[in-house]
């Protein structure tokens, strides 16, 4: 398993960067490193920037300071509408609320950007589109509207939609937090896959256990500076710094919520539960 | 299915069988009932004096209607038109134009229409001189004028809500994707608008159909003009009433509809 500070180029580096909204400074120097082919998660407390550490990485933000870097792109001196549209070819982004287009199918959610941005042949579009389908499991829903989707059926589209660009980098903005718990098993499922897949990922999350299981490097923020980063076994089971210790210990502590997917289990286990209360 | 068990439960079934019974093609069973009286009265010579001339005046009576669909329709294209140019530059990032339009906005829109029907009639000259040529200036081009004006105030309103409603996310979400601003406007943002503009723009028609039956008080030959010159010709009371009942008729006939089907809209737009 490749360490954070590895040489060779990473495929996503962030020097002191610095951003602030107003007086409201929200990163105060942030240093991150994503090798190729490496998940990558950043845990943290509400408000701490993790959000924006990706809508920067990205170009949705720029900073006020520092350089980042995506490949060979220099992210935080892009100006025009068609070097950020080069960027975002090769960088997928998922929601924390899906934002699916709702006036199309799931498949024409997945065809638009493709053939109207990518310039591909709509017969090739779409042949890719259905086996995204196939791969996040909702082949069945081609032709149906977001609207009729449930939460984990929508996010597990904006993943496709996002594949469907053929991304060279996924980043996932707190994908789960807006779903019912039932549902969030089937979304982690699908970015395990794609992690094991070997595409390169970087997530904010709150799924605590999801993030030790499947990140090669764990980033922890608080009020806008990495307090520590490090192998997850290492975050996650030695952690250097007190205030690591104590959010893990908030976030692990508050109960079982954040196991990973077993939804074969959930049927048997729920009547149970349900009847344990009534009594 | 539900229908099926209640007529089944009914007596009446025995009668007319299900296919027969007239609470299931209730327009069916009207234009019968219809058609069987105007015979009766047909065969025995008896028919209503004041039917016999509202009959006598139906002719004049659609042409006037005519009238009143084109005012509507005229007023509704371009008030449309003015609208949508008015609703973008109320979002423009330029302080100027979005003052402007939101005065042009809130004056028209709070203005009555029938004050705004004779503001056009008088501000415009009743001829155009062009050179040697003396071209006469219809009021009903007027009427299309003062209707136009609401209208577009309205539609401009329609229209900055509608591209308002649109969650910044869908932006930000089809920035992600690589697509131009441009792009974003009419692949996205656009089409869901026109879908959320459908229903609010087709009560406006039916609002400014209505407002069409003021064209009359400034002399355009519409529906009403009709009707009051008929009375007066004919002059008896229960034909006045006939037609006048007549006129609500009519314009119920053609409004109704529009509302209908806006509802429709609505419920399938609720959906997805």
């Amino acid at each position: 398993m490749p360490v954070t500070d590895t040489p060779a180029s990473p495929l996503v580096a962030l020097r002191d960067v610095q951003l602030s909204f107003g007086d409201n400074a929200v990163l105060r120097g942030i240093d991150l490193d994503v090798q190729r082919g490496q998940a990558v998660s950043i845990i943290g407390p509400s408000g701490s920037g993790k959000s924006t550490i990706l809508r920067c990485i990205t170009g949705l933000l720029r900073p006020q300071h520092g350089e980042i870097r995506v490949g060979d792109t220099r992210v935080d001196t892009l100006r025009t509408e068609a070097e950020l549209i080069a960027l975002r070819k090769r960088v997928g982004f998922v929601f924390q609320q899906y934002n699916l287009f709702p006036h199309l199918t799931v498949l024409q959610n997945l065809v638009i950007a493709p053939t109207r941005v990518a310039g591909r042949d709509r017969a090739t579009a779409e042949r890719e589109a259905r086996a995204l389908l196939d791969k996040v499991r909702l082949s069945h829903k081609e032709a149906a509207y977001p609207g009729e989707l449930s939460g984990g059926q929508q996010q597990r589209v904006a993943i496709a939609r996002a594949l469907a660009m053929r991304p060279e980098l996924m980043l996932f903005d707190e994908v789960t937090s807006a779903l019912d718990p039932e549902t969030v098993g089937e979304v982690l499922t699908v970015i395990r896959d794609l992690v094991r897949d070997g595409l390169t990922c970087v997530l904010v999350t709150h799924e605590m256990r999801f993030a030790e299981e499947i990140s090669d490097a764990v980033y922890f923020t608080e009020a806008g500076v990495i307090v520590e980063h490090g192998p997850a076994a290492r975050i996650f089971g030695a952690p250097s710094s007190e205030r690591t210790r104590a959010f893990l210990h908030r976030a692990l502590g508050e109960g079982p919520r954040t196991a990973p997917a077993r939804p074969a289990s959930f049927p048997e286990a729920l009547p149970f539960e349900r009847m344990r209360f009534a009594l | 299915m539900a229908n099926e068990v209640t007529v089944n439960a009914l007596p009446m079934r025995a009668a007319f069988g299900t296919r027969l019974d007239p609470r299931r093609h209730p327009w069916w069973t009207a234009l019968a009932t219809v058609v069987l009286i105007v015979g009766t009265w047909i065969a025995t010579g008896t028919t209503p004096v004041a039917l016999e001339l509202l009959w006598q005046w139906t002719p004049a009576l659609l042409r006037g209607l005519l009238t009143n669909i084109e005012i509507s329709m005229l007023a509704m294209a371009l008030g449309t038109l003015v609208g949508l140019v008015v609703g973008a530059l109320s979002l423009s990032p330029l302080r100027l134009p979005r003052v402007l339009t939101r005065w042009y906005v809130q004056f028209f829109r709070n203005a009555p229409v029938l004050v705004l029907i004779y503001f056009t009639t008088y501000v415009f000259p009743f001829e155009l001189h062009l050179v040697k040529w003396t071209v006469p200036f219809p009021d009903w081009i007027k009427v299309v004028l003062g209707l136009a004006l609401p209208t577009s105030a309205v539609v401009a309103e329609i229209f900055r809500g509608a591209i308002q409603s649109i969650p910044s996310a869908q932006w930000e979400a089809a920035q992600s994707l690589a697509f131009r601003r441009t792009e974003i406007f009419r692949l996205i943002v656009l089409p869901q608008c026109l879908r959320r503009m459908l229903p609010p723009w087709m009560n406006l028609y039916a609002s400014i159909t209505m407002s069409t039956a003021l064209a009359s008080l400034v002399g355009a030959h519409d529906v009403v003009d009709t009707a009051q010159i008929a009375s007066n010709t004919v002059a008896r009371t229960d034909f006045t009433v006939l037609v006048y009942f007549t006129l609500l008729g009519v314009f119920f006939a053609y409004c109704y509809p529009i509302a209908r089907a806006t509802r429709a809209l609505e419920r399938r737009h609720a959906r997805h």
